[in-house]
């Protein structure tokens, strides 16, 4: 940092008829040319190309050949046939942020305000679960939640499992969503609350709001740039992903666009297309509503 | 929304008019005791100052005082009305916090209102602006505290806690964060504010210029205690401890024993040079003394002067020419540095240079006698160094 800083200086000193703001942003666009070079071929031309293959058409007759085309009827069919599974994305993936929220807020407050010297330990709980395989945790949820493992049979035990089961159902997903996603919703909220200035929340107290709305007031709204950061770092893995419902969903009633896309691409044969249509508009569904929450939520710092 | 505003603001406020009184306040943190056997009564609608050097315990009365901390022992009252145990928001306290604290997420005018609005005040929004109006910054009413100077964030962090009217305004080091210049102005703008609103303020502060030119009252702290009370003026003219002494102010200092009485002057020898200081003044009457004279109280001669009751002969160290005065350091026979300022007020003035032998005379009735304590006067100097 202050090699970098030094070498920035003497170069100031040495060329002074060399109009400075021109040198830098010449270093500027050069620092950030590996970068766009990344982005070009690896986002924006496989963007691209899915686009292109969402608009081709079957061959009539050649299972599993298509040609090019302007074909919108892809995106027809991915919204009359899978409308179901675009909702459901959407609720478990809304349903799994909620709970984050609800479970990540207070535990952060926590670790940022209460938990003293066993924060870093709590910090390390939070992140130890990434040393394993997401696969793995989410397939031992599948042991944890099945029907005679110890949660479902205490539940039926007690009589309050109402369809006798956890796995195969909407819970389990949900379940599954929020607790994969929650490492990502507790973070931002931590270094929000964490870098907040504790004069300012006890000045809230010191202007007569009592504990409640000081929260309310002051400290929520200050860790707002972390609570947006978090739903959104949670709802959009979570909208498109398809291993929870995989693994943990039943065979119908609980596939997401995920699952519908990935069967598509590597099960159906001739599927291409569709998935493709299918990919593009969760994207513009997920953009939309990121668009509207972000104006709706939003601080200057994010939009 | 108005529900909670409403119920979430005022419940449990509690009404207090009257001094603010400290009775056998103690504060511990675990070992330490931050303040120990505070008493202290601070008259309603005076500018009063808590004075000392950092970790004396100032800071930690201020916030006893808001409720952010609560006293290990003792009792915080306004007029009749105990404080103590209350919480923060049922206090008619406010305080302006160092670092300003203003709510980066409001407006400068939501801010200024937040207070009002919790209390439930129908008019908040009103009274903002008359504050804001009192600090001179109306026209920046609908920015973000980011976008303001820190001169400018200090006095909507000002307006935000007069707004409420508090009985009691603490002030935490306000103007710590400052520039010289901004901060002798807003010296002056508080005082303004004080006398126009008529509000008790307690002004914390290691800055002893700063409570000596603002206070009615200064406190000067020293580890948890108080080690002397008064007017600026008395503090600076009878220093009682040596402390106080070198803290407020700068002395000269000479310790030796009390050697006897001349009518009301007590006489001590120090350095083999017989000091004489009126009995009124000196703190102790027998034993060990440490002798005082202020700077500008001490006269330099460059020849011995006839008939003058103490003198002391004296080598000059440094020279100092600033305009209004001449200072000058010489060294006493003891092997100390005084510091000696003579204003330049002959039309041909004393030229004497490092080296030179010169003799300091004074009158003995600005001497003063304070106890023995070489720790405080090495502390003390130590601190006003330090900031």
């Amino acid at each position: 940092m202050s090699a970098f800083a030094h070498a920035a200086g003497g170069n100031a000193a040495v060329t002074h008829q060399d109009p400075p703001a021109r040198r830098r942003s010449w270093a500027t666009w050069l620092l950030l040319l590996p970068g766009f070079l990344w982005l070009l071929v690896f986002f924006v031309f496989p963007l691209v190309q899915l686009f292109t293959v969402s608009l081709q058409s079957k061959y009539p007759g050649y299972p599993g050949y298509y040609y090019r085309d302007v074909n919108f009827g892809n995106y027809v069919d991915a919204l009359t046939q899978f409308g179901a599974h675009f909702g459901r994305s959407l609720l478990f993936a809304g349903l799994a942020t909620l709970f984050a929220f609800l479970l990540a807020y207070p535990l952060a407050y926590a670790m940022a305000f209460k938990a003293g010297r066993w924060r870093n330990v709590m910090m390390i709980c939070i992140i130890a679960p990434f040393f394993t395989s997401f696969i793995l945790r989410t397939v031992a949820w599948r042991q944890i939640l099945a029907d005679d493992g110890p949660v479902a049979s205490t539940l039926n035990f007690l009589h309050l499992l109402p369809g006798g089961r956890i796995t195969e159902t909407w819970v389990a997903v949900v379940a599954g969503l929020t607790y994969n996603f929650l490492p990502f919703m507790v973070l931002p909220i931590y270094a929000s609350l964490e870098r907040a200035d504790h004069r300012i929340i006890e000045a809230g107290g010191d202007l007569y709001a009592n504990g409640f709305t000081t929260f309310r007031k002051v400290t929520l709204p200050m860790s707002m740039p972390g609570v947006l950061a978090g739903t959104l770092l949670t709802f959009i893995p979570a909208a498109g992903d398809y291993v929870n419902a995989d693994l943990l969903g039943s065979d119908r009633s609980t596939k997401m666009v995920g699952n519908v896309i990935e069967s598509q691409f590597f099960k159906v044969l001739g599927g291409f297309p569709l998935a493709a249509a299918l990919s593009f508009t969760l994207m513009a569904l997920i953009l939309a509503l990121v668009f509207v929450y972000i104006r709706r939520f939003g601080t200057e710092e994010l939009l | 929304m108005g529900l909670f505003s409403k119920s979430g603001g005022s419940g449990g406020f509690r009404e207090a008019k009257g001094d603010l009184r400290l009775q056998e306040v103690t504060k511990s943190f675990g070992d330490f005791t931050a303040v120990d056997n505070l008493t202290l009564e601070v008259p309603r609608g005076s500018f009063f100052a808590l004075l000392g050097p950092s970790g004396c315990g100032k800071t930690t009365t201020l916030r006893m005082v808001a409720g952010l901390e609560q006293p290990t022992a003792g009792r915080i009252l306004i007029g009749d009305t105990d404080l103590t145990g209350s919480r923060p928001y049922e206090r008619p306290v406010n305080t302006v916090f160092q670092s300003y604290a203003l709510f980066p997420h409001l407006t400068i005018r939501d801010n200024v209102a937040f207070g009002p609005t919790r209390r439930g005040e129908a008019n908040a929004a009103q009274l903002a602006g008359d504050a804001l109006e009192l600090v001179q910054l109306s026209h920046l009413a609908a920015r973000k505290p980011a976008q303001l100077s820190g001169g400018q964030q200090q006095r909507v962090a000002v307006a935000r806690a007069i707004v409420n009217r508090p009985e009691v305004l603490l002030l935490d080091e306000p103007l710590g964060a400052l520039d010289l210049k901004l901060r002798r102005q807003m010296q002056v703008e508080l005082k303004r504010i004080q006398s126009e609103v008529g509000l008790t303020f307690i002004h914390v502060t290691h800055d002893q210029e700063e409570a000596m030119t603002m206070a009615d009252t200064v406190a000067v702290m020293n580890h948890g205690r108080i080690e002397q009370m008064g007017a600026p003026e008395e503090l600076y003219d009878l220093p009682r401890t040596t402390f106080v002494a070198n803290f407020v102010g700068q002395s000269n200092l000479a310790s030796g024993p009390i050697t006897g009485r001349d009518g009301d002057r007590i006489v001590a020898e120090v350095n083999g040079t017989q000091v004489a200081i009126p009995s009124s003044r000196c703190a102790v009457d027998s034993g060990e003394v440490t002798f005082g004279i202020r700077p500008e109280k001490v006269r330099i001669h460059e020849q011995r002067p006839e008939g003058a009751g103490s003198d002391v002969q004296a080598t000059v160290r440094d020279v100092s020419f600033t305009g209004v005065a001449t200072q000058y350091q010489v060294e006493v026979p003891s092997g100390a540095v005084w510091n000696v300022y003579e204003q330049n007020l002959d039309v041909k003035p004393i030229s004497v240079r490092p080296g030179d032998q010169v003799w300091l005379t004074w009158d003995p009735a600005h001497a003063f006698g304070v106890p023995v304590d070489s720790d405080a006067a090495a502390e003390a100097l130590a601190a006003v160094d330090a900031p």
